[in-house]
């Protein structure tokens, strides 16, 4: 019972992680129809920069490291878009290319800066004493990840389905051209969405250092479960990403526990069925 | 005039063994088995409009075959090889199912995440393949028992089959089916109401791509004797995919002068820099920002300009 209960915790705070990272993914992808492929990329540098912040400089906690690092990154992904990305808005395929030239540019720099030693996170002291319910331990940790998750996926639909500049995101993603036509400054949305969609990243690889470390690597590990949930929820859509996170969390953590050396292949299962009976992903309503 | 330079071209190639060290040999073996690779990638890419960023799955799920198939089935080099390239047509079948289900971007994210799941499997599946530790001690081929562990003799053979894989892809394109292709790749919806199977167009070419896609990987594991998980990894696919759009997709020879450049480059470099990904990185963006058509397209360009000037 106790295996089971912590596999789920698990499974959430992946979910959780991965929630952080595919939201934005999707919402990029959503409006822009960039495949972002540095976004693992960003994950993993947020993971970095926070570990360090963290170890060297004296009064930053995790939470402060999360937020400094998710802006940091926020701005690259703002250089990324303005300086490179603008000029091949006619050329997707060049932006994707683009977007995976600078993910090896940037997981390389980690590797030449970090060292290829896993660098691991410490965990806030105060969240270190498990929380005991119902008589069982939890990790508190991992609860506040969920947690901080949950609050971001409510923030983010507060911002794209109660505010003004939502609803310009929104029209953005539904018909682009009528967007434009009608006054709204599409251009400028593109950053504020990808900026917004990098500094998520940023802020979820510090979220996820404590439980995962940042380790070379973590952009490979973490990009193509972002990219399963966004096939799996369907692009542009929050509450895919939000749904297809928490399947995938749970099906890669109860794989990893059950069946150690199949559990990518698990991953395929669901993806396959998604793909077949509704191609556009659960809740998307473009087609990729 | 064009037919006389490139059997001039394939003279040169069959003789340069006789006077070039071994170094040299192996790079130009390197270079015709990732030449191979890249123009089975350009199938899709160039011909078909789908850019695949999974093709080292082909490439690596063949090799691990071959090698799985030899160490524990104890099957002959030969009767693995064709027990691998069946296997990797048949992978090519389920995952084209999957894959084109889509196509543009969706196309591209499915064939990743489908090369990462293989990727994550040769990883963890250590029983199978035995992880990172990778495979070695395999065997290359022995036809009509001439031994291949020369590098010249190796070299002789990857020419071989890279000259037969021109020829066979060069049919293939400029074949019926191939116009066809290419039509599916420009107006998709007007093939379709012209009564062609846009989707099985597309699924046979996936196929036949990853065909040679499992040629390659064969080439490849019989030359490092060897195979690790990151022959499956993006960056293998990737830099398939570089050297098909730097050389020009969509023409026969651009991804032959992609794979070219991309492995002299990558041997020279590693001569003077450790930091191949982030080169790669940097080159990407290069071809992207600043060469999106190729070179081979670009040098065609201008040199037809400057003999529909002379005349």
């Amino acid at each position: 019972m106790q295996f089971w209960i912590i596999q789920g915790l698990n499974s959430l705070a992946l979910g959780g992680l991965l929630f952080l990272l595919a939201s934005g993914f999707s919402l990029i992808f959503g409006l822009m129809r960039i495949a972002n492929l540095t976004h693992g990329a960003f994950f993993m540098l947020g993971a970095y920069l926070g570990a360090n912040a963290i170890r060297s400089i004296d009064g930053v906690n995790l939470w402060t490291a999360a937020v400094g690092t998710g802006l940091l990154v926020a701005a690259a992904g703002g250089l990324l878009e303005r300086l490179v990305l603008r000029q091949l808005s006619t050329n997707p395929l060049g932006q994707v290319l683009v977007t995976l030239g600078m993910s090896f540019i940037i997981a390389d720099a980690c590797l030449m800066i970090w060292g290829g030693d896993p660098i691991p996170v410490p965990t806030p002291a105060d969240l270190r004493k498990p929380l005991l319910l119902f008589g069982f331990a939890f990790p508190t940790y991992r609860v506040v990840v969920v947690g901080c998750a949950i609050v971001a996926a409510i923030a983010l639909y507060g911002l794209l389905e109660r505010t003004r500049i939502g609803a310009m995101i929104r029209a953005g993603v539904d018909d682009m051209d009528m967007a434009r036509a009608i006054g709204i400054p599409v251009s400028a949305l593109f950053t504020a969405v990808f900026c917004l969609g990098a500094g998520i990243a940023g802020a979820g690889g510090v979220l996820g250092g404590p439980i995962m470390s940042a380790y070379p690597g973590l952009d490979a590990d973490m990009l193509p479960l972002a990219l399963i949930v966004v096939i799996l929820g369907g692009v542009g859509s929050l509450l895919g990403a939000f749904v297809g996170s928490f399947i995938i969390g749970f099906i890669y953590t109860f794989g990893i526990a059950l069946l150690p050396d199949l559990a990518y292949v698990i991953l395929f299962l669901p993806m396959i069925v998604v793909i077949a009976f509704r191609p556009q992903g659960l809740f998307g309503r473009i087609g990729a | 005039m064009k037919r006389i330079s490139g059997a001039l071209f394939l003279a040169v190639l069959c003789i340069f063994p006789l006077f070039a060290g071994d170094f040299y040999i192996n790079l130009a073996s390197q270079i015709l088995i990732a030449a191979i690779f890249a123009m089975s990638l350009n199938l899709l890419v160039g011909y078909g409009g789908l850019t695949s960023l999974g093709h080292a799955s082909f490439l690596g799920f063949a090799a691990y075959a071959s090698a799985w198939s030899t160490t524990h089935m104890g099957l002959g080099v030969g009767t693995a090889a064709i027990v691998a390239i069946l296997a990797t047509m048949v992978m090519a079948g389920l995952f084209g199912m999957i894959a084109l289900r889509a196509t543009g971007l969706g196309f591209l994210m499915i064939t990743l995440a489908l090369s990462q799941v293989l990727w994550g499997l040769a990883y963890r599946w250590v029983a199978v393949t035995n992880g990172d530790n990778g495979m070695s001690g395999l065997a290359r081929p022995m036809p009509f028992g001439i031994s291949l562990d020369s590098g010249a003799n190796y070299y002789w053979f990857t020419l071989v089959v890279f000259v037969v894989a021109y020829w066979l892809m060069a049919i293939f394109v400029s074949s019926a089916f191939g116009s066809a292709l290419r039509g599916t790749r420009d107006q998709a919806r007007r093939m379709s109401a012209l009564g062609h199977d846009v989707w099985m167009i597309r699924w046979i070419t996936f196929i036949y791509a990853g065909f040679w896609g499992a040629v390659s990987g064969l080439l490849y594991v019989y030359y490092t004797k060897y195979i690790h998980p990151s022959s499956l990894s993006i960056t293998a696919s990737a830099e398939g995919l570089l050297s098909v759009i730097a050389g020009g997709s969509g023409t026969l020879g651009g991804p032959v002068v992609g794979a070219a450049l991309l492995i002299i480059l990558k041997n020279y470099a590693s001569a003077y820099v450790e930091r191949w990904n982030m080169l790669l990185g940097f080159v990407f963006l290069f071809i992207v920002l600043v060469l999106p058509e190729g070179i081979v397209p670009g040098l065609k360009r201008i040199f037809s300009r400057r003999q529909g000037g002379q005349s």
